[in-house]
């Protein structure tokens, strides 16, 4: 930062600082607009050589990804699958960060541990043996199954954003509400609640997008029922290119949307994970 | 009507004793405040009687029941909470209202209440906000105004005036005695602040390392401190002590004067003055001065007797130096005595 | 409700989730693994280590990983900095930053074959400036380089967000005191950063570097949407031997061998970034 013999170093820094800045939003903007220039163009488009760098408004390729055989179940799938694991994650997950963040108990550090042991295993792995194991109780190929998989994947998140957003929460207001005549229960549902509901739906649509976007597991645990990323990695050396675009744009467009909706968050979220 | 009985309590928590041996009797519609610096257990004693500790011993009755076992909603108390605690998703109306509704009041009956208590601490006209909208000193009147709105036995507070600033706290003092004289409620306050203490409460619990140390009257406890530790703890300064020996009976040795004093078989004792009690006298302790702060109506003079610092407070119109030396001597009737091993007063 | 018992009430679903989830099918994939014909044996590993892929795509996912995790924390440092100066804008900066981290594997690896394709954006550019004459199939096993490249951008583009939102709110954490006494005691900003930011940021840097290193070698979808057979790893390998192979005792092999690298990756980063008791903000 030092331009000592530049006439105005500091107007010089700041320059090189807001350049930097740009250049580094174009370079998470500039793919993504260059797959939804891809996605808004015919399939003939897409296929073609040289390519435009302007969209087309063109809906054929999201009309050819809409008509694909199986491609709406898998869209569907997806969407249950990770509906079932943001509402798994969040009943499991929610009491035990409520136990972290309110109670101290003998145990509890272990309990911490194996929360945070969870993140030091690559867990899409555990669905080889589950695939086995589900043949036996019934639950292969089912949108139940993948869930509970994801599920484990998102809890350790639940947990600890959980954890993060009650004790944002003065245990105080929860003994006000005791001894204005609330149980446990009540003071719970009449002053906690209410507080931390926004915070319960970012710690629910994060582990919506976990779900959302995981390949493996999905391949792994689903053959008829694909998801729609297992349906897509499957896919991939046969699809032509407007469908994978196509797939990837909706793939990336719930997302994109989720983050901008939980980004109040994200960062309370892994400032509490750090400790 | 409720007189609260705390019988032995003690409370540890792990190897840590928070508590230890408590007996405490409050009288109905008496103002008792818990007075100690921090650590020593008198907000833990307030959250046993609330409900919100379990105490590890002893027993707590509020008038004519035992309430250790019960829950904070069944002990007929109300609370108000160091940081206010008033609820955030919740109009000021629907916080004051909060425990009536708990405790379904009809409507009608609800909104009456709400409104006298608010009309009590001048705050009608916040009803509608919400507690992100009102300064701490509202915020504080919202959470008392809360608590009385139950009309409870017994109304239990936990440093409730410290996150004020001081002019506020000053006002705010004044208006909670009289607000709490009026409704007539028994009521346990927790202050780590000897003037709010005194100003307030009709008796004041010292607390040290989890016991009570003295309970009485604010102007007993300013007078004839029980322990050395409450003449070192009350007061502002606090008391000067001095070591005394003994020259024959009931004649102490102190600093080069010989006082009267107790009749007791110790070879020595602990001799104590408060600054102000202190008038300049040939005859007095030799006191070099060190340093002299004007404060006003008073001079606080900073000495060192016999190698011991020792403070007075002396009238402003004397002219005093750093270096010079006084000599000072104790009010024969405000001196007082302690034991040097046990730390209790000696009479 | 009791109190002492209710917390361990509130924890019992997570943990006996955790326990049929989590530590029941780690203790299946061991047993899979040193399970071969009925006996124990170490059969699958030694079939695993025998084939030919093995060594290269152990050595592609150690290569990606070495080449993709430095510069991510070199990155997510300079971002988390400059963002930590940020006056207005700073939200909407944010945001655009933390864009990957809401985005698949797969999608990011789809991404970038739209640029990478043969027919795609990369090709049109430089057909454009009059570079080629006619399009390059870039993700072909004539251009080895280019495919690692594309791979490499691919995982930094979407996997450096990560790093990043863990950065800032370690960096969030360290109390602005801290700098205003450097200041005043004559610090530069580079030695600012240098001697309270790094130091005090160690815990996050702890955990961002091992959430990071470990999906490093779990990288899968981009790596089968770019390169597909062209660039095997570890992860990929087991997918192939559980579903082309049907050999599940080779899959379960594999994915233990990815388990104890990232085991002992994590042991070496905690160790060596470790935070002495007592030094923590």
């Amino acid at each position: 930062m030092a331009v000592a013999t530049r006439p105005d170093p500091r107007r010089t820094g700041r320059l090189v600082y807001g350049a930097a800045v740009v250049l580094l939003c174009a370079w998470v903007l500039v793919p993504l607009y260059l797959l939804f220039v891809n996605t808004l163009s015919a399939p003939e488009t897409v296929n073609s050589f040289p390519k435009s760098f302007l969209p087309e408004m063109d809906t054929g390729s999201l009309a050819f990804f809409a008509r694909f055989a199986g491609m709406l179940d898998a869209l569907w799938n997806s969407v249950a699958v990770a509906g079932l694991t943001m509402i798994l994650s969040i009943v499991i997950g929610a009491p035990a960060g409520y136990a972290l963040s309110r109670f101290d108990f003998p145990g509890k550090a272990t309990f911490r541990l194996l929360i945070l042991l969870t993140r030091a295993f690559p867990l899409p792995l555990l669905a080889l043996p589950l695939a086995v194991m589900y043949i036996r109780v019934g639950l292969d190929d089912t949108v139940l199954g993948l869930a509970l998989v994801h599920t484990t994947l998102a809890v350790p998140f639940a947990v600890l954003i959980t954890f993060s957003l009650f004790s944002g929460i003065p245990l105080e207001l929860e003994e006000a509400a005791w001894t204005l005549g609330c149980t446990r229960l009540s003071a719970f549902r009449k002053v906690v609640l209410p507080l931390i509901l926004p915070g319960i739906t970012a710690s629910a649509i994060f582990a919506f997008v976990i779900s959302w976007n995981e390949v493996f597991a999905a391949a792994v645990l689903t053959i008829e029922n694909r998801t729609l990323t297992a349906f897509l990695l499957q896919n991939l050396d046969t699809s032509p290119l407007h469908l994978k675009f196509a797939g990837g744009f909706i793939l990336v467009v719930p997302a994109l949307v989720f983050i901008f909706a939980v980004r109040r968050y994200l960062f309370a979220m892994w400032g509490i994970a750090n400790r | 009507m409720a007189e609260i009985q705390i019988r032995n309590v003690a409370k540890r928590f792990g190897e840590y004793q928070a508590l230890r041996d408590i007996n405490l009797t409050v009288a109905d519609q008496e103002f008792m405040v818990l007075l100690g610096a921090s650590g020593c257990g008198k907000t833990t004693l307030l959250r046993i009687i609330a409900g919100l500790e379990t105490p590890t011993e002893g027993e707590v009755w509020i008038g004519e029941r035992r309430v250790d076992h019960l829950a904070p909603r069944d002990r007929g108390i109300a609370m108000v909470f160091q940081n206010y605690a008033v609820f955030p998703h919740l109009t000021v109306f629907e916080n004051i209202g909060f425990g009536l509704r708990m405790h379904r009041l009809p409507d009608e009956e609800v909104r009456k209440r709400v409104h006298r208590t608010a009309e009590l601490m001048h705050i009608e006209e916040l009803l509608g906000r919400y507690s992100g909208e009102l300064s701490g000193g509202q915020r504080q009147r919202v959470a008392v105004a809360r608590a009385l709105a139950m009309e409870p036995d017994v109304i239990l507070m936990d440093e409730p005036l410290s996150n004020l600033d001081a002019l506020l706290r000053l006002e705010m003092r004044a208006e909670l005695k009289g607000v709490l004289a009026e409704s007539r409620t028994t009521a346990i306050y927790v202050t780590h602040d000897q003037v709010e203490a005194m100003s307030l409460a009709d008796r004041i619990s010292v607390m040290h390392q989890g016991r009570i140390v003295q309970a009485a009257t604010p102007v007993e406890v300013y007078r004839n401190p029980a322990e050395k530790f409450v003449a070192g703890f009350i007061g502002n300064p606090p008391m000067n002590f001095l070591p005394a020996r003994s020259v024959g009976e009931g004649q102490w040795e102190v600093a080069g004067i010989t006082l009267a004093g107790p009749r007791s078989d110790r070879p020595g004792l602990d001799f104590a003055i408060r600054p102000e009690d202190v008038t300049p006298d040939p005859a007095g302790l030799a006191a070099r001065v060190r340093v002299v702060e004007p404060l006003g109506p008073h001079l606080l003079v900073t000495c060192d007797v016999d190698g011991h610092m020792f403070r007075a407070i002396l009238d402003s119109e004397l002219s005093v130096a750093p270096g010079e030396t006084l000599n000072l001597m104790p009010r024969p009737d405000r001196i007082r005595w302690f034991d040097p091993e046990t730390e209790k007063a000696v009479s | 409700m009791n109190t002492r018992l209710l917390p361990y009430v509130l924890i019992l679903p997570v943990t006996l989730f955790l326990c049929v989830f989590f530590v029941y099918p780690f203790i299946l994939v061991a047993q899979e693994a040193f399970v071969a014909d009925g006996a124990l044996s170490l059969d699958n590993f030694r079939r695993v280590f025998g084939h030919w892929k093995f060594p290269l795509s152990l050595r592609n996912t150690l290569l990606l990983a070495a080449a993709v995790v430095p510069v991510q924390l070199g990155l997510a440092l300079l971002m988390a900095t400059m963002v930590n100066r940020m006056g207005r804008g700073r939200d909407l900066v944010l945001y655009i930053w933390t864009i990957p981290l809401g985005i698949s594997d797969l999608a990011a690896g789809i991404i970038w074959l739209a640029i990478f394709e043969q027919s795609g954006f990369l090709n049109s550019m430089l057909h454009g400036l009059g570079l080629i004459d006619r399009p390059v199939n870039f993700l072909s096993y004539q251009h080895p380089g280019i495919v690692f490249l594309a791979i490499m951008l691919a995982e930094i583009w979407r996997a450096t967000a990560i790093m990043l939102v863990i950065l800032v709110a370690g960096i969030g954490l360290i109390p602005k005191e801290y700098y205003e006494a450097a200041e005043v005691f004559g610090a530069t900003p580079w030695k600012r950063f240098l001697r309270i930011t790094l130091p005090l940021l160690r815990p996050s840097l702890q955990t961002a570097l091992v959430l990071r290193v470990i999906l490093a070698f779990e990288v899968f979808a981009v790596v089968a949407a770019l390169g597909g057979t062209l660039f095997p790893v570890l992860m990929g390998q087991t997918f192939v031997y559980q579903f082309e192979l049907l050999d599940r005792g080779a899959a379960a092999a594999i994915a233990l061998v990815i388990l104890g690298i990232s085991i002992g990756f994590t042991l070496v980063i905690l160790r060596v970034l470790r935070v002495p008791k007592g030094a923590r903000i």
